[in-house]
């Protein structure tokens, strides 16, 4: 039996680097900040991941894609621990997830979630801008869209119908 | 106190999750409009995942091996510690909005304090939690204006579903020796300090949606305690059967 070498921190998040969204597969978990961090512990990598909404039905499958692509790399020793705080916001969506899905048809979140806890009310209203015609003029039809991190618009200049991702 | 005011706790705001959440679902594919449909399922499905930290906590805690699950679906009626405005029946959607709001605009308060406790877990979901209850409060606020301050209709629904609900409100700001013991500890927010801003909230939101909180009306208590109304046992019945039928099944 030969040795193992020594696992790398970089390793684990390569083989990472693919792993889709369950839901909305143009954008990685590591794209949408959902993975927290690797941590190598006597040659066993161990990734952390948060949950986007606490009852986010992909969070399970999000779990098992990260065992998966680990598993496939020859990391199947590795542990997957899910961790609630700091609470995942859409702060931690990279520039270039924005962009994938803004692409896709999805507007990428308007603002700084640092409002968190604050009511609509006490805040300014966000320009939320068509994805596909970048029209500024846009209306929501209902706050909740086809997932929990989402909210249904309407472009008023091109008159089609988008997702908005929420910020939290 | 003998009880384990930690476990109590974890309960109570497990169990209301979960049993307003169970309701709410009982509207998937019914509700008047598309929208709604969809937004009262994503609530239902925001606080199914509170009530799985909450009662996920409250097991791990209690340290006996028992799961969330195991506590959502293998207690009777008595061992429910949610609030009984929770378990209030759907009614009209106007009835359904009325309880949403009325609920919302306590757990923002509630959520909010938590994340000061002193009990890492509680700080921890609360944190989680706040970003999803806070957008509950915007969406059921905005609704009880709109219909309240609506057509002759919704305002006469809308009224009559505050009637009809305004003797569960109190229970929600009233402490008893477990919240006393929790406050105390700096475990849980002082029940005085949400209940004024709590009646702060809904004397601005009942302002501008026209509407009257009824006066000289009882108060009904007891959920805190596990002393539940009929519909409760009609309730979980139905979200237990499964589980309750074939005892350990698995998908």
């Amino acid at each position: 039996m030969t040795v193992p070498n020594a696992i790398s921190e970089s390793d684990v998040w390569a083989c990472l680097k693919d792993v889709p969204d369950p839901e909305i597969p143009v954008v990685s978990l590591i794209e949408l900040g959902i993975i927290r961090g690797v941590k190598i512990q006597d040659n066993v990598p161990e990734v952390t991941i948060t949950p986007t909404y606490s009852g986010c039905p992909a969070t399970a499958v999000i779990q098992l894609d990260v065992e998966a692509a680990l598993a496939k790399a020859g990391f199947g020793h590795a542990k997957v621990v899910s961790k609630l705080s700091p609470a995942w916001t859409t702060d931690w969506i990279t520039e270039q997830g924005r962009e994938k899905l803004r692409a896709y048809g999805i507007a990428p979140p308007a603002n700084e979630a640092s409002c968190a806890g604050m009511l609509a009310r006490g805040r300014a209203t966000e320009i939320i801008t068509c994805p596909r015609c970048e029209s500024p003029t846009t209306e929501r039809v209902s706050q909740f869209g086809s997932t929990p991190c989402k909210a249904h618009y309407r472009c008023l200049s091109c008159l089609e119908p988008f997702d908005y991702f929420k910020p939290i | 106190m003998s009880m384990d005011v930690r476990f109590e706790f974890a309960l109570r705001m497990g169990d209301s999750c979960l049993v307003l959440a169970q309701q709410l679902s009982a509207w998937c594919g019914k509700a008047p409009v598309l929208e709604e449909d969809i937004a009262l399922a994503n609530t239902a499905l925001d606080l199914i995942g509170q009530a799985k930290l909450w009662l996920g906590h409250a097991g791990e805690h209690e340290g006996k091996g028992r799961s969330a699950d195991d506590l959502a679906f293998l207690r009777n009626s008595r061992e429910f510690r949610n609030h009984l405005l929770t378990e209030r029946p759907n009614g009209d959607y106007g009835q359904t909005l009325m309880r949403q709001f009325l609920f919302d605009a306590w757990h923002y308060e509630m959520i909010k304090g938590l994340t000061h406790s002193k009990e890492q877990a509680f700080a921890e979901i609360a944190e989680k939690a706040l970003k999803e209850v806070t957008y509950h409060l915007d969406r059921s606020t905005d609704l009880i204006i709109r219909l309240g301050d609506g057509t002759d209709e919704s305002h006469d629904r809308m009224q009559n579903a505050l009637n009809a609900l305004w003797p569960y409100v109190a229970e929600l700001t009233t402490e008893d020796d477990v919240d006393k013991a929790l406050a105390s500890e700096g475990l849980a927010p002082d029940l005085a300090d949400i209940k004024t801003r709590y009646d702060a909230y809904l004397q601005d939101t009942f302002a501008e949606a026209t509407l009257v909180v009824p006066q000289g009306v009882g108060t009904k208590t007891g959920g805190k305690i596990g002393l539940h109304s009929e519909a409760h046992g009609y309730l979980l019945s139905e979200m237990q059967t499964l589980q309750r039928t074939y005892p350990d099944a698995r998908w």
